[in-house]
């Protein structure tokens, strides 16, 4: 230490002095900085394997340059959120015709995916994927999410997200197990049936705060058995069942004449 | 009271002329007895079960007592639903062992011989009839009504007005007021922006991507927005706007500029019976009502193309301000709502 006190006033000090200085703000700008959009990350590898993978699964569909064709849309400035949540719930490559595409297990695997969206993000540009803070639920408001679904989304989705039906054949999936990022996509992109809700329109910290809000509802309901949450549904039939049973079990038990 | 034998046979009808007396009146079955009248085990053992019932209670009483104070919900969803779930079971066992062990008990143990007991003739006396109308009779001539002409209209005039005073108030506050006008206005004017609800952000027509819905309100500050009166004419001014791919709109020739590049505005209130029209489904164009599924082509001026509503969605006629906000040219171009006796302009 008397040595370290003696070379204070050493012609050097203020280039070491600023040097450590530099090292530490450097060193505290690594540990600090806020983690780059996977979107930002994309190689030209990443594009060129995603073109290929587009060939294989989705070109007898989208086209060979993803431009469309009658019964499939234009890829062209979807974006990866969009490319992301249709691959990642499994409801893209799309197995049969129907009513919609539903949610199955997922065909191609998470870095597949990336490489994908690397691919369609590159054809013209479109919303990217959420960051894990745009989604994180511990930060969003789920009382002003509730206020928020229950005007934007609740109609189609049910109050809780147990989802509902539509017109032929197409119905609104429940909320129960999507992630929070295929959450986040599916307003920020629309996907078949649904409209968009894009950044304007619904702000990040909105989509956030809904996201809270239907995580909130996976604890289930503080007054006992939920049946669901489907509402009268459910909760006709069992009162009509189980509740009047119970009484004209009772009623029979107090008219029958004991042995 | 009498025994059963004995009142049965008053009932066995006589035959009468032309009449055939087809079947007699087979009277109270039997008694039989139960197992615990005869069999002081069988006696015994119903004791006890209805002792064990209300134990059962008295277990639950107590149960009751220490979940709560046992079980506190600490805010949490899973700690009230535990805490309630454990008090609902022990309040239920609770009330549930006592009523069982009363019909156990009243069932097995308690008396069950059948006893019939006569009705006396519900018809008064000759002389008792007399009476009562000598009585009613003497009251009025004594009152002098019957004289007294001003009297009698007096007192009839000031009990027949008496209700009037729990009717008209009645009658008056269920309407609150009778004008009708209300319903054919809501509170869009020409230039009034456009806002999100429930967050209040006017809407820029650059805002919009094409399959973009956004429910909207009428903008005005959050001070008033919180006030009884804005939240009540909310309920008829909410719309649905929709920005849909231009090629894809079919307007009529007099609504060509109601729109704004593809955007367009509709009332939420479906024209059968008024629930909020709002599942729109983007690849379709359709706008489905919860209530009764009439749907609505919002590619086409909403009209009807299922369902049990009569009449298109009331259309609200936008167009930009000089900031690029979406603003209302006018009100809607008819009253919102279902139809009412005098909804014609």
């Amino acid at each position: 230490m008397k040595a370290l006190a003696a070379r204070r006033h050493h012609r050097l000090m203020p280039v070491v002095l600023l040097l450590l200085a530099l090292l530490v703000t450097g060193g505290v700008y690594a540990a600090l900085a806020p983690a780059p959009a996977s979107a930002d990350t994309a190689t030209t590898d990443d594009i060129e394997n995603g073109a290929k993978l587009f060939q294989a699964n989705c070109a007898t569909c989208h086209g060979p340059d993803a431009e469309g064709r009658e019964n499939a849309p234009s890829l062209i400035g979807v974006g990866a959120a969009a490319v992301n949540f249709q691959v990642g719930t499994g409801r893209m490559p799309m197995q049969s015709n129907g009513p919609q595409a539903i949610a199955k297990p997922r065909q191609l695997d998470a870095e597949e995916t990336e490489q994908l969206a690397a691919y369609v993000a590159s054809l013209g540009p479109g919303p990217s994927t959420p960051t894990a803070e745009q989604v994180d639920p511990e930060l969003g408001d789920a009382s002003n999410g509730s206020a928020v679904f229950r005007t934007n989304c609740a109609m189609c989705h049910n109050a809780v997200g147990a989802g509902g039906a539509l017109s032929e054949g197409k119905f609104a999936p429940a909320l129960w197990e999507t992630t929070p990022t295929h959450i986040y996509e599916a307003m920020l992109t629309g996907p078949q049936s649904m409209p968009v809700f894009n950044d304007a329109t619904l702000t990040p910290e909105e989509k956030r705060d809904v996201i809270s809000y239907l995580v909130e509802q996976r604890d289930g309901s503080a007054g006992g058995l939920d049946l669901g949450g489907l509402g009268p549904v459910s909760e006709g039939l069992w009162v009509w069942i189980v509740g009047i049973g119970a009484l004209i079990g009772c009623s029979v038990w107090i008219g029958a004449k004991s042995s | 009271m009498s025994e059963h034998q004995k009142s049965s046979a008053d009932l066995v009808r006589a035959a009468g002329a032309g009449e055939t007396d087809r079947f007699a009146d087979p009277g109270v079955p039997a008694h039989q007895n139960r197992m615990a009248d005869t069999d002081p085990r069988a006696a015994k053992r119903a004791e006890r079960q209805v002792v064990i019932l209300f134990v059962l209670s008295i277990i639950g009483t107590i149960a009751t007592i220490v979940v709560y104070f046992a079980i506190r919900p600490d805010g949490t969803t899973a700690s009230v639903r535990n805490a309630n779930l454990a008090l609902g079971l022990t309040m239920f066992l609770s009330l549930m062992g006592i009523g069982l062990a009363a019909v156990h008990w009243a069932k097995t143990l308690m008396s069950d011989h059948e006893r019939v007991e006569e009705r006396h003739e519900q018809r008064s006396s000759d002389e008792m009839r007399a009476a009562a109308v000598t009585v009613l009779k003497d009251g009025a001539d004594d009152s002098g009504i019957a004289r007294r002409g001003v009297l009698k209209g007096a007192v009839v005039t000031a009990v027949g007005l008496f209700p009037l005073t729990i009717a008209v108030p009645l009658i008056s506050s269920v309407g609150n007021d009778w004008d009708v006008s209300k319903f054919r206005h809501t509170m869009w004017t020409k230039g009034t922006r456009l806002a999100t609800d429930p967050s209040g952000r006017p809407i820029k027509a650059a805002d919009m991507t094409i399959g973009s819905v956004v429910h909207v309100i009428p903008d005005a500050p959050e001070e008033e927005r919180r006030t009884h009166h804005w939240i009540t004419e909310k309920a008829k001014s909410v719309v649905l706007l929709i920005r849909l791919d231009p090629a894809d709109l079919q307007e009529a020739e007099d609504r060509k500029d109601w729109s704004y590049e593809g955007i367009v505005a509709y009332s939420k209130i479906c024209t059968h019976v008024g629930c909020p029209v709002a599942l729109y489904e983007q690849q379709t164009h359709h706008l489905l009502c919860p209530c009764h599924q009439s749907t609505f082509d919002v590619a086409d001026g909403a009209k009807v193309v299922f369902g049990p509503a009569k009449r298109p969605l009331p259309q609200l006629p936008i167009a930009i301000d000089d900031e690029g906000y979406l603003v209302a040219q006018d009100d809607f171009n008819e009253p919102v709502g279902p139809s009412y006796w005098e909804r014609l302009k």
